[in-house]
């Protein structure tokens, strides 16, 4: 499998490690969300057949977090994404 | 007195390790320092004049740039390793701290790396059993994070016969084997 890193170009998946779900990036406030939002954070994940938007992490590469869609039945790859860019266009800083 | 402190490389000797196998000259290098720079949130600007002004080059992305006193590779979004000549910039982060301020995040790392300079004839049929990175079609100036054996490096492509390795320096040997057992299956 080849990932079109945004910077670098066409790498070999094996310089990547998985993280999961790309919805890791939304952390409720543990403090004023609520037990059941934080619950579902945690513990709950869509196991979709079809698109799915995913953390890989350049290990092996310019050690940058990705949002990689990828079609899980084809393992078609959509669309990469700098994390980094993809927090900040949701309006998160850090 | 003095030979009590003998500084040694990271193989353990206390001179450079050259080891020639058919048309491959594997040579340890342990006079350069190198750290690490990374640029901090919103100094861009900052950072930008900074490196301006003590001539640290800022190469674009997969890129090494040579200069003088310092040189540089990217090795990750607004991060580079600057190279210098250990004899004149020992202490690497204090020739360059006081020009970045708070502008960037220097570290150290002139000992956290073993450097091997790897030069030869016939380079191609050597990396492409190393590593999965396609080198005899990158540039010159080509650098980039890649895998050798099980150990992250770091290669730097200067020409066509020439290449710099940094790998973690405690798996200095290890590195050295792997280097070696394929110069001899391909020599």
């Amino acid at each position: 499998m080849i990932i079109n890193h945004p910077i670098l170009g066409p790498r070999d998946a094996q310089e990547f490690v998985y993280l999961g779900d790309a919805n890791l990036i939304n952390r409720p406030d543990g403090m004023t969300a609520g037990i059941e939002a934080f619950h579902d954070y945690l513990y709950n994940r869509d196991n979709p057949a079809g698109e799915h938007r995913e953390l890989w992490y350049h290990e092996q590469g310019d050690r940058s977090w990705l949002v990689v869609t990828r079609n899980t039945v084809t393992h078609e790859i959509l669309k990469v994404e700098l994390a980094r860019d993809v927090a900040k266009a949701q309006g998160r800083s850090k | 007195m003095a030979n009590q402190w003998q500084a040694l490389t990271a193989l353990g000797n206390e001179m450079a390790e050259v080891v020639e196998i058919g048309p491959y000259r594997i040579a340890e290098r342990f006079d350069v320092a190198l750290a690490s720079i990374a640029m901090r949130r919103g100094q861009d600007k900052a950072f930008a004049a900074a490196a301006k002004k003590v001539k640290v080059p800022l190469p674009d992305p997969a890129r090494h740039e040579t200069g003088s006193p310092f040189s540089a590779f990217w090795v990750a979004p607004d991060m580079w390793f600057v190279e210098a000549d250990f004899a004149t910039h020992e202490d690497i982060v204090a020739a360059l701290k006081p020009a970045f301020g708070d502008a960037a995040s220097i570290t150290e790392q002139t000992d956290a790396w073993v450097r091997f300079d790897v030069t030869g004839e016939r380079m191609a049929p050597l990396v492409e059993r190393l590593t999965n990175l396609d080198l005899a079609v990158q540039p010159e100036g080509f650098a980039s994070r890649t895998i050798i054996e099980h150990l992250g490096v770091y290669l730097v492509k200067h020409g066509a016969n020439s290449l710099t390795l940094y790998g973690p320096r405690s798996s200095a040997q290890g590195l050295l084997h792997a280097l070696e057992v394929t110069a001899k299956s391909v020599a």
